[in-house]
């Protein structure tokens, strides 16, 4: 029952990017359905990507984090002769910072994992960084391609996009020059897909969003792959049409092709989506509060900006009304005069 | 630290409005003319029937395919010469023969070239007539 459940998963997900590229397939048909794909669904999904992704980052912002609660991995900082960690265990923002850059540049977090077995009836435990590898390979790559998306979007293209894809495209494998991201981010989405697919344990845990953001992902670099090196298209046409959305004179572009028209539309639900998908972590994973904190609970007191108040009586003020029953008893007291307790409290 | 913090949350809510909307701003909101291809050479002034080898819209998307095509075929394999479509028949040659007709590289092969950011290795290698190398 579990093993259908899963299959019928994974099916639906690729099935929601067949009817993606069979809705795409039918606005490349329709002339008026491209004129508003392109004149106005274009400015909705940006508008939509740009507002849910701030409501986002303020809801995260504005929800209560009442405890100090970084996970820490290496040595704290306490007595001058124990040597602390800094970036591990930070106690300051510098280190803080250290370690998000460590988090969001490098996944340290990811390179830390590791994996058990049992051999012979017994644990053994070792390192896993494919995960790891792979991960970063993709994410890198997608940065980059978006990055080198670039020329399609700015007029004169922005000089750093050219020495980008010259070096990107150096190893000048085919006309038009292969990238060596398209290949790393399609190899990085097929580890991260099969990964899912074939771990037992993964496949049991993965739902249909995991699968759809991947496979969406996958489309979107396809397509495109599939335009620079298969079926080329005008991309005259394609740079008129993106040049007109960025200057607020949207134009509709002329003869391009079913392939572009899928593109277009996998590129639109991925930024639509992107806001309320996982692939926000995107943002997130500056608000990460185990991460963003530094760890230092025993040198500062944190306290809950919302607790009660709470009603204390010291010692000093039941000795303070109790001291000649106290004395009368035989019970030991601090001190003998009254009075000091109030002493106390003024200091 | 109340006020730290969202000194921090605002900070990054403008870095990341100001990236994604980076075209918008960049181009100061002008609108660039698309390339006008100049087709006005003596050569090509001096045809009947102004055609390419292929009708325009496979030249324009292909252009690069074909040439590929054409290296591999006329340096490997020696066959140096191209039936097109309509069956005329011309030398594989990108200086003799497209550049032969399209002289002006500066204002035909330049023009699309530069404004979607397409950098051809072809003239690292082959002559341009008539153009100084700067």
């Amino acid at each position: 029952m579990q093993e259908v459940k899963q299959r019928i998963t994974i099916l639906t997900s690729f099935l929601a990017i067949a009817a993606i590229a069979m809705l795409a397939a039918a606005i490349a048909a329709s002339k008026t359905a491209g004129i508003v794909l392109t004149m106005v669904v274009a400015y909705i999904v940006f508008a939509v990507f740009l507002i849910g992704f701030v409501y986002r980052i303020i809801r995260w912002a504005i929800s209560p984090v009442p405890f100090r609660i970084p996970t820490t991995c290496g040595q704290e900082k306490s007595l001058p002769w124990i040597k602390a960690n800094p970036l591990e265990c930070p106690f300051g923002n510098l280190g803080v910072i250290g370690r998000m850059a460590g988090e969001i540049f490098l996944f340290r977090s990811l390179f830390r994992n590791s994996k058990a077995e049992l051999v012979n009836g017994r644990p053994v435990y070792g390192s896993s960084k494919w995960l790891w590898f792979f991960g970063l390979m993709f994410h890198v790559s997608l940065l980059l391609v978006i990055l080198r998306h670039l020329r399609f979007f700015t007029e004169p293209v922005v000089p750093f996009v050219g020495a980008l894809s010259s070096l990107d495209g150096f190893l000048e494998i085919g006309i038009p020059t292969l990238y060596m991201t398209d290949t790393a981010l399609v190899a990085g989405l097929i580890f991260l897909f099969m990964r899912r697919v074939l771990v037992p344990q993964l496949r049991y845990l993965s739902l249909f969003t995991d699968y759809f953001a991947l496979l969406l992902i996958a489309s979107v670099a396809v397509t495109g792959i599939s335009m620079r090196h298969f079926f080329p298209v005008d991309l005259n046409e394609i740079k008129t049409m993106t040049m007109g959305w960025v200057t607020f004179t949207p134009v509709v572009p002329g003869k391009t092709g079913i392939l572009f028209y899928m593109h277009l539309c996998f590129v639109m639900v991925l930024i639509a989506w992107l806001p309320f998908s996982k692939l926000m972590h995107m943002g997130g994973i500056f608000l990460s509060p185990t991460r963003n904190m530094a760890n230092n609970n025993r040198a500062r007191r944190h306290v809950n900006p919302w607790n009660a108040p709470v009603r204390v009586r010291t010692y000093k003020e039941y000795e303070e009304e109790f001291r000649e029953q106290m004395i009368e008893a035989g019970i030991p007291v601090e001190s003998t005069g009254p009075g000091e307790a109030e002493k106390d409290k003024q200091d | 630290m109340k006020q730290n913090k969202w000194r921090i949350i605002s900070l990054g809510i403008a870095i990341f409005i100001i990236g994604v909307t980076f075209p918008f701003w960049y181009g100061k909101g002008e609108s660039p003319v698309p390339p006008a291809l100049d087709l006005d050479t003596p050569e090509i002034s001096l045809l009947t029937e102004k055609k390419c080898i292929e009708d325009t819209a496979f030249m324009r998307t292909k252009h690069m395919k074909l040439l590929k095509a054409w290296r591999d075929e006329a340096v490997r394999e020696g066959e140096r010469l191209y039936t097109a479509g309509d069956g005329r028949v011309f030398e594989k040659s990108l200086t003799g023969s497209c550049l032969g007709c399209h002289s002006n590289k500066e204002r035909f092969c330049d023009r699309c070239h530069n404004y979607v950011g397409v950098a051809p290795t072809c003239y690292d290698c082959h002559i341009i007539p008539g153009e100084v190398k700067k």
